[in-house]
Formats: structure tokens, sequence, C-alpha cells
């Protein structure tokens, strides 16, 4: 089992001068093909560090945190469309103010007490994830005059081995910053970009609760599927 | 279906990646545990200090057996530094040399970049390594962990500039 390369114009070109800081950060020498081996198509298991309040980072302190509580929900799968359970999902993202709880952010934004940030989840044997949060705020940065960035929420996922190793952000439907934003737009495909958008769903809210915005993860498929051999049923040979 | 694309692990990865021990992929202090530290760098040779190094490999006996072990997570420091504490990697007798896959993560990164890190003291398996011998060997330099001291090396990680680290595509 090999995993296949993404198609092009779906991830983003490490340099991407819109983005200023890509600058000194992506390599210039092209890299090298490396034919997956063991080391590749393997990876790591993670459960330990999932604490039982991480699904629910509304919960993680004493008072309620400040904000629009969201449920965030989807299914992790592969690019044939397969579940990828029991695997690790980390989330972090500011608050409701669009201030990270972190020294280095000085967006002069109210800190929130009560709100860290930071989740993790394992996927149900369907692939299934779901975290319980507050919309986070957008909030302005340096890359450009006016820079504004869309509100999102930073993804983690490890999928089954080391080349389905993934960091994403999930936006929020029709937000005005789109269009502003060269992280987001650093994807060249615009049907790949509109992936990282996530719908509402009405039927998912928490009932006088909790808004809910269901987002789906994508991760590089297969080359082939020998883990399903073809067989023949008894009697159908 | 169409994969979801990369974004950029921002500056503040550390609310949501890191946790204390991730570094440690055997205790301190385990039979035969090295120390690998180093610091990355970005193309001006300033260190980077909003990073994170994630390593997977196998066991000392060139195993996968056991998918919880073999995996380190360490977040750079103020002055760009890095740390995992492990084994050395046994061979996986496939004709490659005892390596440990790198990725790095950080702000101005829109996609992780992936190394590898060889060691030092596998001079005739690096020689055969088909990744290593189809570099120039200034470039396949730049893959080799330096030995640094019983139990401690050192590997450096630049995002650019003079000595750039070579990057892999999978």
């Amino acid at each position: 089992m090999t995993y296949r390369p993404a198609a092009d114009g779906t991830h983003p070109p490490l340099l991407s001068p819109g983005y200023r800081s890509t600058g000194l950060r992506a390599p210039s020498q092209a890299p090298v093909v490396l034919p997956q081996r063991l080391t590749e198509v393997t990876g790591p298991a993670l459960t330990g560090p999932v604490g039982p309040s991480d699904a629910d980072l509304t919960t993680q302190h004493a008072g309620e945190p400040i904000g629009q509580r969201i449920v965030v929900f989807g299914r992790v799968l592969d690019s044939d469309g397969r579940a990828v359970p029991d695997s690790l999902v980390e989330i972090w993202q500011a608050n409701a103010a669009g201030r990270y709880a972190h020294a280095r952010d000085d967006w002069p934004a109210p800190l929130d007490p009560n709100f860290t940030g930071g989740g993790r989840v394992i996927t149900g044997s369907d692939g299934s994830y779901r975290f319980t949060t507050i919309k986070p705020g957008a909030y302005p940065w340096g890359n450009h005059h006016n820079a504004w960035r869309p509100a999102h929420i930073h993804l983690s996922l490890f999928g089954r081995a080391f080349t389905q190793r993934l960091v994403t952000q999930m936006y929020f439907p029709d937000d005005p910053l789109f269009a502003q934003d060269p992280i987001f737009n650093s994807v060249p495909d615009e049907k790949a970009r509109l992936r990282m958008v996530s719908t509402f769903d009405l039927d998912a809210t928490r009932p006088d609760w909790a808004l809910a915005y269901r987002f789906d993860i994508v991760l590089r498929g297969g080359d082939q599927t020998p883990f399903e051999a073809p067989h023949d049923e008894e009697g159908h040979a | 279906m169409t994969e979801t694309p990369s974004q950029t692990v921002g500056p503040f990865l550390s609310i949501g990646l890191t946790w204390p021990t991730g570094y440690l992929v055997v205790p301190e202090g385990s039979p035969g545990a090295i120390r690998i530290t180093g610091t990355v760098h970005d193309g001006a040779g300033e260190p980077v200090p909003d990073g994170l190094v994630e390593t997977w490999q196998a066991d000392a006996d060139g195993r996968f057996d056991d998918p919880t072990f073999g995996f380190g997570r360490a977040a750079t420091r103020p002055d760009g530094s890095y740390e995992i504490v492990t084994v050395k990697p046994g061979a996986l007798g496939d004709g490659q040399a005892p390596h440990v896959d790198v990725s790095v993560f950080a702000r101005g990164l829109l996609d992780r970049v992936v190394t590898r890190i060889y060691f030092p003291d596998e001079a005739a398996a690096n020689a055969a390594d088909p990744l290593l011998a189809g570099l120039p060997a200034e470039r396949a330099a730049t893959l080799v962990a330096a030995a640094a001291g019983p139990g401690e090396l050192r590997f450096d990680i630049r995002l650019g500039g003079e000595r750039e680290t070579v990057f892999l595509v999978l």
C-alpha cells in the first residue's frame, strides 16, 4: 500500500508571497522524491494524551467561556472514502474576541479566563469526531495593510500513516474576510479551498444551547487497496 | 473525494499540539536512550521559535509492531532549539540505513516539510542507503546527525540558506 499524491492545486505552495512569513521559511530547493517504504506507510496510533474534558472546550475551567457555543463535528476519511477510525484529532483556536491564550499574542482583545482553546478527541469507528467549543473571533495581524484572519479553528490529523499527516484550518460559511486572506487563498484550486469551509447544520444544533458546524476532513488515499483483496463468496465462484 | 488542503499551524500551535512529555519517545534514562537536539533555522539563519518537530521511527530492532511507540513531538524553544529523547532505530532490512522520519511545522510553513535523520556511526549503511546515495555528498550530509557526546546527537534543520536541509516529497 502506498499513498497517492493530492491533485495539483490542493495544497498551497510553500512559497506564497502574499503570506509574507513564507519568504524566509519556504525551502528554496526542490524536494527530493522519497519512495514510500515501511517508515512512511506506518504511523503513530496516539490515544494517551486525551483527557476527559478535552472534547468540550467550554468545560475546561471553573466558569462558562464568553461567546457563542458551537458543536464542530464531522468525519475523517481518506480520499477513497474510507473512514479513519481510532485516530487523534487535535484543535486549537482563538477565543470569541479573536485572541489566543498565548503569551505571544499581543492583540489587545480581552483574554477569557474560562477559555484556553485547546481540544483533543479520538475518532470513532466510523471516523467521526465531535467537539463543543466557542466560535472564535476574527483578528488583525501584521501581514499587510488592514489584514484580518477570517475566524478559523486549527485542526491536526494523523491518519493511519506518516504520509497522511495533515494540519489544516476550518473556516466558517460566508465569512466576508475570505477575499483578503492570503492563507485561505494560498490554496490554488477553488474547489479544494472551499473544502476548508464548514457547513452550518441546523439538525445538529443542541437546542437552546449550541449551534453546529459540520466539517469532514479528507486525507490522502491509497494507490491500491490490498487490505481488501478480491475474494469470491461461497457458491459464487 | 478531494483532499482537504494543508494550512499553517500558525504561531500558537502549542495551545493544541504539544504535551509536556511529547519529546520523550522513551523515558529519560532508558537503556540505549539517545538525545537528539538541534535548532530550526529560517532562510536567513535566524532561529524559528514557533516551530514544531515531529519524529516517527522503528524501534531498536527495526520493527513497527507497536504503533504506540516511535512518535516524538517537540515545540521549538524561544532560541529555536528542540530535543527528542529516543532510541536508535534498527535497520529495516531492506537496504535502507537506520533513519528517523521528521516533520517540521511552523508559522510561515503552509504545509509541513519532511526530512530524515540518519546516524553518524553508520557510515557503511549510509553509503548504501538509496536516498543518501542519490544525493550530492554535501546535500546528503544535511541528513546525517552529528555526534555530540555519549548518547548525544545534534541535528540542525535549515529551511533555507546555506546548507539548506534536504526535504522530501512522499
